[in-house]
């Protein structure tokens, strides 16, 4: 079997004595590593842990509103656990949770690369997300936040509670992101190695680098606004506060000139995950490669003229809700391409159901939900009944978490072997997938109809022809609770017993599999031969090794 | 007056039921109709490739399932004709659905001339409707089949006004007036949301928009526009503690909300944050209403907004009767001799407004 040594693949034993966890020890070691894999997993840590802190301010919201009248908090509580969740969720798990936790891992190493182009700027855009973090728990310490994590004005001036840290916790997740992206441009512009031209770049790459745009266009705007928010509570200046001659609208207009950019940065690299799992698990090539690396180029650019829609019933012009409903109906366009190209990839192809698949299927099911109900927010006379209703919420919901948090949690599923080393049970895998879908679905389809029929968002109680809805979408979420609990024991428990993951389980093609896992410390000895990433005919099972191998290999080792 | 009773009964029994579906609330107005139309114009169309996208989905899965024996077969890697396709087609469904959506949509942003007007006040966190002889109610009255404009404004932070049954929905912003028109076609009562959210109580910010049978508007407005000279100053201030937002702050049963109980009140020391101490009496209460950021009991926050220019003297007049009239022990004090008035009290409490809606609201369940 070890006859053959190539860059292709090098020998597992040798690559299990020497990898990158095990490359140097110590905690200082992690603290102040450069490599881009350690950074990743850190990342990783802390996304998934900011993730469960927000699932436990969800869990609460929806015990809440389990039945009419007060369960668990009271009104100002509820409404510090729906801000802190959606603020949690938005800046600290799902804008950072694709591209700084598993793009930081991958990135490099599918560019066949040693690292980012600026590894000290990786690191230290690590230690912003960390900075960042702390300002969102020293907020949940110090009287908490109760203005949404939109912090619109003027409420945000009047409020007492901790305005002031948490906008600077996003001021400060927000260099952390900028950094991100710049470090990610420019590692696509100069590190592809000879023979990767860029559209022989694995789609996930177009999806980050259309992801980077964005977060380096438009996250500066966000940070001003942030910073005039805060002098307007400091100083008084008369920006945003009507009382002093300001007008609250420019808030808006301000904060969704960033976030709503911010919604593709959360939803690309989602996208460019599944284009990846759709391939490698139907084992054919990705059907109409540019279109889709076209279509991130495309939402990534049109997401820049729609802030408007968020505007509808703000008393903007007529002419302005005009425009931007005709614009947002741009952005539905490439989103549709994909979904398509999507299905015709796995047409006549060889479908295996490991789990990563399992969430690229519930997030195509979802994700179409979720697009789909776009469309009756971006026309206009439907949006003036929906607008702040729980039917944003739940489509927004089936965006974010259907579509970009399934998308995380398949790419989590996928490059898991590559990233610890070890297999987790399929089994469990495809259950806890399952009860996810089966959970997710209770939670937030009955939000549609609730939302429809009128139920306002942010309400700590709600009129009793609501309540049905509401019982239902509570017991929905703790089917997910239970869903995710599962998750965090089979995954943790594969880290000590799980099997020793072969270097491409998958049969995937695209460069992170072709060295070992977990990688070693500089990723590959010499240069990786580049071909097309999405040509699996060269590649066959092994059983000796549990790992697809190259058919040439296998020819000569018999 | 029986007969005018029986035409009422009448007219809104013949009323034509308003049409609930799974999706949408029972259609209010004379846009819903149009809303609804472009609503389900979407859902069938995104159910028709919802549907597409799953079934080819499941279908692909199940009969490309990896097993023994089946290989990938690898088709085509691109096609610039299908893939047009699938561009060219949606892009022409979401034109029509703009189109459609634009065009009803206009339908609901201009108002209409001669409209009636009334003008909305909100503030954390009930609504005032202010009518156009000055008469100021928490609850909203309109006639049915008739255009009504509201102008609205907020007295403190942004707020949303939302009927579900009239499909009508628009910002109240502080600093500015939004506008927004509906013309009712069914009498009847109907739920008024604030949409946008404004702080601690923001999902107590409901009220009720009654729709008034042909007639029966104007003759509503006569009466409840004269309710002090129709009931005690203290039944007046309960009237008036109700209905502007009071309620929301202060409670009438001894339990402490966001700002001190009324019940037993009157009289009662208390420390104020600056470390005085106050004895509740006429004055205090008719500044603590004026000018409630002066003084604040300690405990509590300053967050109450003023009510200068928004209450008359009459009227704060009658809302320290009523915190007397609910003061346990509270005999009468010369001060005020109008507490001791009133022989036709029964009549009067009869006669209240409150009670007109409520006939309405009867009616209209039959």
């Amino acid at each position: 079997m070890t006859t053959i040594s190539s860059s292709y693949d090098p020998v597992p034993e040798l690559a299990h004595g020497n990898n990158y966890l095990t490359h140097t020890r110590g905690v200082l070691s992690w603290l102040f590593t450069l490599d881009h894999k350690r950074i990743g997993v850190m990342y990783l840590v802390g996304i998934l842990g900011s993730f469960f802190l927000g699932g436990v301010f969800a869990v609460l919201v929806r015990t809440e509103l389990l039945f009419q009248g007060e369960q668990v908090l009271t009104d100002d509580q509820y409404n510090q656990m729906f801000t802190l969740h959606g603020a949690v969720m938005t800046f600290l798990v799902i804008i950072p949770g694709i591209p700084a936790a598993l793009g930081n891992f991958v990135l490099p190493i599918m560019l066949g690369a040693k690292d980012v182009a600026f590894p000290r700027l990786n690191l230290a855009s690590f230690y912003l997300w960390t900075l960042g973090a702390i300002f969102f728990l020293a907020v949940l310490a110090s009287g908490g936040l109760d203005t949404g994590w939109t912090f619109y004005t003027p409420y945000s001036i009047e409020t007492n509670t901790a305005v002031i840290g948490a906008t600077a916790g996003a001021f400060i997740l927000g260099f952390s992101s900028i950094l991100t992206g710049m470090n990610f441009i420019v590692s696509i512009h100069q590190l592809r190695p000879p023979g990767m031209t860029w559209f022989k770049m694995p789609l996930f790459l177009w999806a980050l680098y259309a992801t980077a745009i964005i977060q380096v266009l438009a996250t500066p705007v966000l940070a001003i606004t942030l910073l005039l928010l805060i002098a307007e509570r400091t100083f008084q200046v008369g920006i945003f506060d009507p009382k002093l001659g300001g007008d609250p609208v420019l808030y808006q207009h301000f904060f969704w000139f960033y976030s709503h950019p911010a919604v593709y940065i959360m939803i690309l690299p989602a996208m460019g995950v599944i284009s990846e799992l759709v391939s490698v698990f139907s084992r054919k090539h990705i059907f109409g490669y540019r279109f889709i690396a076209y279509s991130s180029i495309a939402i990534a650019l049109f997401g820049f003229l729609v802030w408007g829609h968020h505007m509808f019933t703000s008393g903007q012009s007529n002419m302005m809700n005009m425009i931007f409903s005709a614009l947002t109906f741009s952005v539905s366009i490439p989103s549709a391409i994909k979904v398509f190209n999507w299905l015709a990839t796995m047409y006549k192809g060889s479908i295996s159901l490991a789990t990563p698949m399992c969430y690229a299927l519930i997030f195509i099911f979802l994700f179409g939900i979720g697009g789909l109900t776009g469309l009756f927010l971006t026309t206009l006379a439907t949006d003036i009944q929906l607008h702040d209703t729980y039917f944003v919420v739940a489509h927004f919901h089936y965006v974010m978490m259907g579509g970009t948090m399934i998308a995380f949690f398949g790419a989590l599923h996928y490059w898991w072997p590559k990233m610890t080393g070890r297999m987790y049970s399929e089994m469990w895998g495809r259950l806890a997938a399952f009860l996810v879908f089966v959970g997710f679905n209770t939670t937030f389809f009955p939000q549609f109809v609730a939302g429809s029929q009128g139920m306002p968002r942010r309400y700590a109680d709600y009129k009793e022809m609501y309540a049905g809805y509401h019982f239902v979408s509570s017991i929905g979420s703790y089917i997910m609770a239970v869903a995710f609990v599962i998750m965090a024991c089979y995954l943790l428990h594969s880290l000590f017993r799980g099997r020793k993951a072969p270097a491409n389980p998958w049969g995937a093609n695209t460069l992170e599999w072709h060295c070992s896992s977990p990688p070693p410390h500089q990723n590959f000895d010499e240069q990786p031969a580049v071909g097309d990433c999405y040509d699996y005919s060269g590649l066959e099972y092994d059983t000796a090794t549990d790992s697809y191998v190259p058919k040439s290999r296998t020819a000569v080792t018999t | 007056m029986a007969i005018d009773e029986f035409a009422e009964s009448m007219s809104l029994a013949s009323a034509p039921s308003p049409s609930a579906s799974f999706w949408l609330p029972p259609q209010g107005s004379t846009v819903a109709q149009g809303v609804d139309s472009v609503f389900y114009y979407i859902f069938w169309i995104s159910l028709f490739f919802f549907a597409l996208i799953v079934v080819l989905m499941v279908w692909f899965v199940f009969r490309y399932r990896r097993r023994p024996g089946h290989e990938a077969q690898q088709t085509a890697t691109h096609s610039i004709g299908l893939e047009l396709t699938w561009t060219i087609i949606p892009v022409i469904i979401v034109c029509t659905m703009f189109y459609k959506g634009f065009a009803s949509f206009m339908d609901m942003a201009v108002p209409p001339a001669n409209a009636y007007e009334i003008e909305v006040v909100g503030q954390k966190w009930s609504w005032n409707f202010i009518y156009p002889n000055g008469y100021i109610d928490s609850e909203l009255h309109v006639p049915v089949d008739r255009d009504i404009l509201l102008t609205m404004s907020s007295e403190d932070v942004i707020h949303s006004f939302f009927i579900p049954a009239f499909r009508v929905k628009k910002d109240v912003v502080p600093g500015r007036f939004t506008k927004l028109w509906f013309r009712a076609t069914n009498p009847g009562e109907f739920l008024v949301f604030c949409t946008e959210y404004c702080g601690t109580q923001h999902s107590d910010m409901t009220t009720t928009c009654y729709v008034h049978p042909v007639g029966e508007f104007e003759k509503w407005l006569a009466k409840a526009s004269n309710f002090l000279d129709q009931m005690t100053p203290a039944e007046g201030g309960k009237l008036l503690y109700q209905r502007r937002g009071c309620t929301q702050c202060h409670s009438v049963d001894g339990i402490s909300g966001i700002g001190p109980s009324f019940k037993n009140l009157f009289g009662k020391s208390h420390l104020m944050t600056d470390g005085s101490t106050v004895t509740v009496d006429e004055n205090y209460i008719r500044e603590s209403i004026l000018n409630p950021q002066k003084l604040i009991v300690a405990g509590y926050e300053a967050v109450m907004p003023t009510y200068a220019g928004r209450l008359t003297d009459r009227e704060i007049s009658a809302i320290i009767a009523y915190i007397k009239s609910i003061t346990e022990g509270y005999s009468g004090d010369e001060s005020v001799p109008e507490e001791s008035s009133a022989p036709a009290n029964e009549e009067a409490v009869g006669d209240k407004p409150g009670a007109n809606a409520n006939e309405g609201r009867q009616t209209n369940d039959e």
